[in-house]
Parts: structure tokens; sequence; C-alpha cells
């Protein structure tokens, strides 16, 4: 590999744009903003290519590893490295940043140096999550990365968007200050390292075990969202903007699944299998329950995050089956969510841009005035409801796969979705898109110009590419998912 | 040493009276002169002078360096607030400082029980003057009566207590105190007796609860400039002395003082979190906010012996001083702030003040929050780091259940700090907002505190190693 410490890059290229964009200050400056915005985000998405062209598929360990002391008294390191895991999400994140910069070009038209600035700074802390090696670093960018989108929410959102940056920040820290306390009981017991590697090597009696993974789910289910905890994400989509429900949807609701992959269940195997079957119900409640309160939703914004909840049942019952098909469908669909999800919530921002209303009964015969739209809309929601040939299916049908060779009524729950799933979506979409022209609003839209067309053309890209030919996706991850599933079956109690 | 900083100080009371500017001049030059001072005179050695009345070492050092920092700070911040209010500008309010910072370096270098004592009462006796400086206020009035009457009552307590350490040891000087104790010459019952009225009274000047009760009605009353002084510069003596009478002095009687701070440090923390959600002024919010950090500050203290085994009290002690000068500087940034944005006339202490602050100047709004995501313990901030630290060491000593207790507070927390951000970036300003009218040096000082709080957030070492070998030479 080469010396260059590419995934400080990937962190720190964003931020430094991030704070660039701030510098530029008023809204008089706005193209400038806007540009510098841009390029950043493009700098910071071409570092994490050399990611995926330089990467060795062959062996699980940790790649582009950088070690530089940080915190000597605590022993906390700046340690970074990604395995076949970890880099589609960095590459995915910093892809999905040149997305929202985009989206939000002529929308946000208020404190746009800021909000160009806040996403840049976000994105490097993301990739700073899916990057860190220690334990303590992954807490400090978990944490940090609130900061962000509770500005993004509370300052550009809708309405009731203070209570809605509220509850998400205060649901999120709840579970990740148990978290913390986690990270430092693992870092007495290992002797003093928060090295996350070391971690998974270390022996844990059962009765820790569970109580770390009691806390560790807290965090995690949080930002996933699992059912119960999901009430905040429904709100905070509901109020955030266009760009700020993209990198929600896309990115920070994997934080929570990669948190599952990269801590409990290395760390904690026993107590992963001990609890597997709880998690594997609370997987199928958020499919189906969820699935069923999609459905009843009349704001499209809402629809869509409760289906993110569903599609991320699926993931979390793909991890908790332990089998290698279940976690590679698992990660397929997670990648396969960025795409979709902000997809999804990129073209009810278009229809919002242009009518000020999310409600589904103020749409109907869209199709009429924006063809071009409608067709884009069509793919993803199809791509949403798990079509063949889009990458919905693909990991869907890995996880279903799995579940019928674990439990066949497990599996039969879970495929109830690709109904449900289908029923909420083009129910939606047919409401909206389809019949005649509703009202003078629908009316009067005006298609998608070039740079909307850009946007949604990239995520089809993304969408169809990866339900077509998902090898590039599945190779490089084959040797991690092995080596955790090695991980998982040796027990750690001594 | 001491007497150098003490013989400028006295010199200094007399030649200034006339102009205000010189007052200002000559009392920094007097803080910093105190502090080449302390530097040049500073050995790293343990040295006792003055009949052992007085102790000089490195986590003294240390810790009074800081203090002349916060006051130069401190002075800077209150300048134009002080200017603006004529019933205040007379040089009293310099002079008033001077005295407290005296006294509080009694405080950080005492080595006799007395000699704290003597420290306490310099500092307050100052204090109640300075809290109700400003005679036309009734609010200023009844908080310096209050803050009077409690701080006397918590006085007598101290020294009650010390009387009672005396008759049970025989001494009053702390390192012989200590040594008596070791040998086991001392009276147990009455001994103990001692260490509840001293605890007492230290925490009714660490403001923990139950002793809270003069902290909002002091923070609120008094004016801002006050509060500024009162809720930063004093935190760092009370520590010292909490270090140098409980830990120095009567470390032998760790089980009977660590299970009473342990009670104040949990209902302080409750009370302070729970009380800030429902204030709506500013300096009443972060009175209560204050109450919740010493609670949090003494976590650390209280997890330093476990069962008897002291090996981890090093690091728990160094965390609750990390803890404390970042509280320290946090809040001076805090209130820096508040008087930033107050002008003649307009106090702007309600939190409704900082409305749209964003859109009125996004420079200093940053800086703001940065304070507050510090106080709330966010990362990349400093009180991410402090709080760590303590949790570490709360986590170290076992107890598991304490740390879930201080996190489920520290969440509390979060939510009122939080609003005030939202106040700050989801608001609009009010209509009346008038422009940030302060002179450059104060906005390139509070600047540089606000960006201290983020760089101390990236790069906690240094400080975090100073505490621990200053406490490590100390000790």
């Amino acid at each position: 590999m080469s010396g260059t410490p590419l995934l400080s890059y990937a962190i720190w290229v964003p931020i430094v744009a991030g704070f660039f964009v701030l510098a530029t200050g008023s809204d008089r400056n706005a193209p400038l903003a806007r540009m510098l915005a841009l390029l950043g985000s493009v700098a910071g998405l071409l570092v994490t290519i050399p990611l995926y062209t330089g990467f060795d598929m062959t062996t699980p360990d940790m790649q582009f590893v950088e070690l530089s002391e940080w915190i000597p008294g605590y022993n906390i390191n700046y340690n970074l490295g990604v395995d076949g895991i970890s880099m589609l999400f960095v590459i995915l994140n910093s892809f999905i940043t040149v997305i929202v910069v985009l989206a939000g070009w002529q929308v946000i038209t208020t404190k746009i140096a800021q909000y160009n600035a806040a996403f840049l700074i976000m994105s490097g802390l993301l990739n700073g999550i899916f990057t860190s090696l220690d334990g303590m670093l992954f807490y400090i960018f978990f944490e940090a990365s609130l900061i962000p989108l509770y500005l993004i929410i509370g300052v550009w959102g809708g309405p009731r968007r203070v209570h809605a940056a509220f509850k998400f920040f205060l649901f999120t820290l709840m579970g990740s200050l148990l978290f913390l306390i986690s990270l430092i009981y693992l870092y007495i017991q290992s002797g003093g390292s928060f090295s996350i590697l070391l971690w998974h090597k270390m022996t844990i009696a059962m009765v820790p075990q569970m109580w770390i993974f009691f806390a560790f789910l807290v965090a995690f289910a949080v930002k996933v969202p699992m059912w119960p905890v999901h009430t905040w994400l429904p709100d905070a989509h509901v109020e955030a903007p266009t760009g700020g429900s993209i990198v929600l949807a896309a990115i920070a609701l994997k934080l929570g699944a990669y948190g599952f992959l990269r801590f409990s269940l290395p760390i904690l195997p026993d107590a992963s299998h001990e609890l597997s079957g709880l998690i594997v119900g609370l997987s199928l409640i958020a499919i189906v329950y969820i699935g069923l309160v999609a459905l009843v939703q009349e704001d499209m914004k809402k629809l869509v995050a409760y289906s993110s909840i569903a599609h991320m049942g699926f993931v979390t019952l793909g991890f908790f089956m332990f089998s290698a098909l279940g976690l590679e469908g698992a990660l397929v669909q997670m990648v396969s969510h960025g795409f979709i999800a902000g997809a999804m919530f990129y073209c009810i921002g278009v229809m919002y841009d242009r009518v000020h209303s999310r409600k589904i009964i103020d749409y109907g015969g869209v199709v009429n005035t924006m063809p071009k739209f409608a067709a884009f809309f069509m793919l993803f929601a199809m791509a949403n409801a798990g079509l063949p040939a889009t990458s919905g299916f693909v990991g869907e049908f890995m996880v279903i796969l799995a579940a019928v060779k674990f439990n066949f009524w497990v599996a039969f729950a879970a495929a109830t979705t690709m109904i449900v799933g289908a029923a909420y979506t083009l129910w939606m979409y047919k409401r909206v898109v389809f019949g005649t022209v509703a009202n003078h609003h629908v009316a009067e839209l005006s298609d998608i110009n070039a740079r909307e067309f850009l946007v949604l053309a990239l995520l089809a890209l993304g969408a169809l590419g990866m339900g077509l030919y998902p090898l590039p996706f599945t190779e490089v991850m084959h040797s991690s998912v092995t080596e955790l599933l090695r991980h998982i079956a040796v027990s750690k109690i001594l | 040493m001491l007497a150098m900083a003490c013989l400028i100080m006295i010199v200094d009371l007399f030649v200034k009276d006339k102009k205000r500017t010189l007052t200002f001049v000559l009392t920094q030059l007097t803080l910093v002169g105190a502090a080449v001072a302390t530097a040049l005179t500073s050995t790293g050695q343990i040295l006792y002078t003055f009949n052992n009345m007085f102790v000089g070492d490195l986590m003294g050092d240390l810790l009074k360096l800081l203090l002349y920092l916060t006051v130069i700070v401190v002075l800077f911040y209150s300048r134009g607030y002080i200017q603006a209010r004529p019933a205040m500008a007379k040089s009293e309010f310099y002079t008033l400082t001077l005295f407290a910072t005296l006294g509080m370096m009694v405080m950080i270098s005492a080595n006799h029980f007395l000699t704290v004592y003597i420290g306490i009462e310099l500092l307050s006796l100052s204090l109640y003057a300075m809290v109700a400086l400003n005679r036309d206020s009734v609010a200023s009035t009844e908080a310096a009566m209050k803050y009077f009457v409690l701080g006397a009552l918590a006085s007598g307590l101290l020294l009650y207590g010390m009387s009672m350490i005396y008759g049970a040891t025989g001494t009053l000087e702390i390192s012989a105190v200590a040594e008596r104790l070791i040998s086991g010459q001392a009276n147990k019952t009455i001994l103990g007796f001692g260490i509840v009225f001293l605890v007492s009274g230290i925490a009714f000047k660490l403001g923990v609860v139950p002793f809270h009760m003069w902290i909002p009605d002091v923070y609120h009353g008094a004016p801002t400039a006050v509060t500024l002084f009162i809720a930063s510069a004093p935190k760092l003596a009370a520590f010292a002395i909490v270090i140098r009478m409980l830990v120095s002095g009567l470390f032998v009687a760790w089980q009977d003082w660590q299970a009473m701070l342990l009670i104040l440090s949990v209902l302080s923390m409750a009370v302070g979190n729970f009380a800030a959600i429902a204030q709506t002024n500013l300096k009443r919010m972060l009175a209560y906010s204050a109450i919740s950090h010493m609670g949090f500050m003494l976590l650390g203290i209280v997890t330093g012996i476990v069962g008897g085994n002291a090996s981890y009290a090093l690091n728990a002690y160094s965390s609750s001083m990390f803890y404390v000068i970042t509280y320290v500087l946090t809040s001076a940034g805090t209130f820096g702030m508040i008087l930033l944005l107050a002008w003649a006339g307009f106090e702007s202490d309600e939190i409704s003040d900082f409305a749209g602050l964003n859109k009125r100047s996004p420079w200093f709004a940053a800086l703001m929050m940065m304070m507050m995501f510090s106080m709330a313990g966010v990362p990349f901030f400093v009180g991410f780091f402090a709080k760590f630290s303590v949790l570490t060491a709360v986590v170290a000593a076992g107890n598991l259940c304490l740390a879930i207790a201080a996190v489920f507070f520290s969440l509390v927390g979060a939510y009122y700090y939080l609003r005030v951000v939202k106040v700050m970036y989801f608001e609009p300003p009010p209509a009346n907002a008038a422009c940030i009218e302060a002179p450059m040096d104060v906005k390139i000082l509070i600047s540089v505190n606000g960006l201290a709080v983020a760089a101390l957030g990236i790069f906690p070492q240094t400080l975090m190693s100073l505490c621990a070998v200053s406490l490590l030479r100390s000790l």
C-alpha cells in the first residue's frame, strides 16, 4: 500500500473545506460558497476512490492503517483503518455528500454557507466513524456528528423543527452515554487500551457481556433505529430539509448497524448468540409492523421514513442469523438503502420545492406535468419495493434466503415485506403520480432541470448498477465477513 | 513568594485611587507581577514557610497561575460592563477583586486549617461586598444579604469542625494532622464530628446540594461582572482546599468524608440539572449548572480511594482537577459572552436575549455554541474530556452505578444547554437587538477563550499531564 494517509484525507478534506465555506460568510457570497462546497465534496469523493482501487480483497485485515498517539495519558490513539465492510460506507458517504450539496443548490436560500459547511463537516465526521479503530476515537466522531445534524434539522427544517431536533439529539445522546460507560469499562478490563481490534480478542465473562451488550444495544438500536426506539426518526425526517433527510437515511442510519458489526458481534459473541432471539424478534416487528404503519401514512416523507425503519429491520435480521449469506445480504441492503432512501427523499424534496407540501393528498397526476421526473421516481419506488434488477432486491433476497435456512417462519414473516413494501410504495406512487391532474399546483409543475436530472441519474446508476451486478460490492466484503463470522463463532468465556 | 505577591497588592491598594483606567492597568500589572513571581519562585519541591502555615508546591503553583490568568481575563471582560454602570464604576471593584484573589491564593497554599479559614474569610468578605456593589439594585442587596448570612453560618460550621479536629488531634497544621492520624493518636468520635462540620463548610463554599441555596440567588442577583468572577476563580481555590484539608490532612479518615461527599455529589447532579431546566434566566440556569458541575467534579474525589487502596487516587484527583480547570475556562467564556452582549442599561441575562444571535453575529454564536456543547460534554470540546476522565476514574473504582447515574444526569443537562443553542440558532433575533459593541481586546480575548475550549478538546493531553504531574509532586 502507498504511504498516503488516504483515510485522514477522507476525514479532513471535507472538514477543512467546510471551514473554508464557512469563511465565505454572508449570503451575498452564496455562489462562491456553493462552488467551494461542491469542490470540497467532489475532492472528498475523489480521495476515497483509491480506497476501492487499491483495496486488497484477499485479506480480512485492516487496510490503509494509520496509527499515531493522541492522548497517551489514556492510551487513546488516532488509529484509522478500513476493511471490506467499512470501506464501502466511506465511499457511499462521500458520494452522498456530493449529492446533498447538489440537492441544496437552489433550494436553500438562507445561510447558504453554514448549510453547506454543516454537511461537509458532518461528512468528514461520518467518515471518521467508519474508519476509527480506536474505541474512543469512534465515540468522539459518533457524538460530534450529532451537532451538525442537530443544527441542520433545527435551522433549515420544517415547522416543528425544534421538537424534532431535540428529540433527535436527546434520543441519540441517551444511547451513546451508556455506550461511553461500556467503552470505559472495556478499557479498564483490557488493561488500558481502547483498540477495537484488541477488544475483539479479549475474553469477557458472560454477565458483563450481557450488560455491555444491552448498553451497546441501546446506543445502536436508537441509531438504526429499531422498534421500539424508532420514534425520533419519522419526526426528524419530516422536519429536516431534503439534504438532511438524505444524509440521515443514507448514512446516519447505517451507523447503528455498523456499530453492531464492529462492536457487539465480535466483542460480545456469546451474548450475541444468547440474545439473538431478541434481536430477530425486534427486527421482525420492525419489518412487519412498521411496514403496516407505513401503509397508512398521509405524509410522503413519513411514509419513506417508516419504510426505512422496515428496511433496517432487514439489516439487523441479517446480522443476527450469523451466516455469511445473511451478513452479506444485510450489508448489500445497507448500501442499497443508502441509494434508494436517499433518492426517495430527494424525489419528495423535488416535489416539495415546487408545491411546498408533502401530503399525498395534495398531489395526483404529476406524470402529466413532470414525465421525466415520474420515470425516475418510478424506478426508485420499484427499488424501494424490492423489485428484481434493482439493488433493493438483492439485499432482501439474500437475507430472506439466509432466513429460510435459519427458521422457516422467520423467513415467512420477513418475506411478507415484499408484499407490504410493494403495497405502500406503489400505492403512494399511484396516488401521487398517476390519475388526472389534481389541482392547479400540480398543473403548474415544471419538469426537473439539468441539475436535478444529474442528481437523480447518479442515484439511479447506483441503485441499478448494484441490482444488476452486485459482485463488485460483495467481493470486497467477502473476506471481512468471513473473518467476522470466525470471531462470532469463538466463545470468549474462559 | 507569597509575601511578594501580598506586598505588591497591599502597596498597590494605597497607590491607586483616582483614574479608573489607571486602576485597571495597575490591577492587571499586579496580577501579572504575581504570576511572574509565582512562576519564578516555583521549584517543584514542597516547601513550607511561615512556621509551616503555608506550603508551596507544584499543585499550588499551577492553580495559582491559572487563578491569575482567570482573574486577568475576568477583569478584561468586566471592564466595559463596570464602566457603563456609574454606580459601580468606583475602584472598589478592582480592589475587592484583588483582595478576593489574595484570599484564594492563601487558600490554595494553606498548610494549616486556620490559614484556610483566613483565606476563605478574605475571599468571602470581598465577595459579599462585590455582590452588593450595585447599591441601587434590590436584587443585588438581597443576594448579598443572603450570601452573607448563609456564608457566615458556613464559616461557623467550618471553624467548629476545625476546632473539633484540633480537639481530636491536638494540632491544626495539615501535615501534622495527617501524621497524628497515621500514628493513631486521634480520638475517632470527635474526629468524625469534626469531619462532618468541615465537609459541610466546604460543601457550602463549593455550592453543592444541600448547601447550594445561595448559588442561584447570588448568581442571579449579583452584577454580571461579579457573577463572572464568582463563577470562575473561586472554584479553583475550593478545589485546592478540598485536596489540602481532606486528602492531605484527613487521608486516613477517607471513609468518613468520601461517603459524605458521594451523597453530596449525586444530590448536586440531580438537583442542579433538574432545576436548571426550569430556568429562563441564563445566569440562574448557569448557577444550577454550576451546582451540577461541582457535583460531577466531586465524583473524581470520592472515587480516589477504593477500599483503602489508594492506587487510583492520583488519576482520580487529577481528573477532578482537570475537570475544575476546564469548567472555569468554559464558565468564564460563557459569562464573558453575557457581558459582551450587555450594554449600558441592558443586562442580556435572559436566555431569550440570545435569540437569533447567529443572525446578528455568527462568530460569537459559534463561540457560545462551543461553550454550551462543552458544558454538555459533547466532543470535540474540552468538557467531554473532563467528563470522560472523571467517568474513567469512577469506572476504575468499580462504581458502575455511580457512572450510570452521572451520565443520566448529563443527559438531563444536555437538554438545557441545547436550549441555549436552539435560541441562538433556531429563533429570529428580537426587534430591539443591538449590534455588539465591545472593545477589540474583549472580542479577541473571548475568541481566544472559545477557541481554547475547542483546542483543548482536540489536544487535552498537555493539560491532563500537567494536572497529574503537579498532583504527583505535591501529595
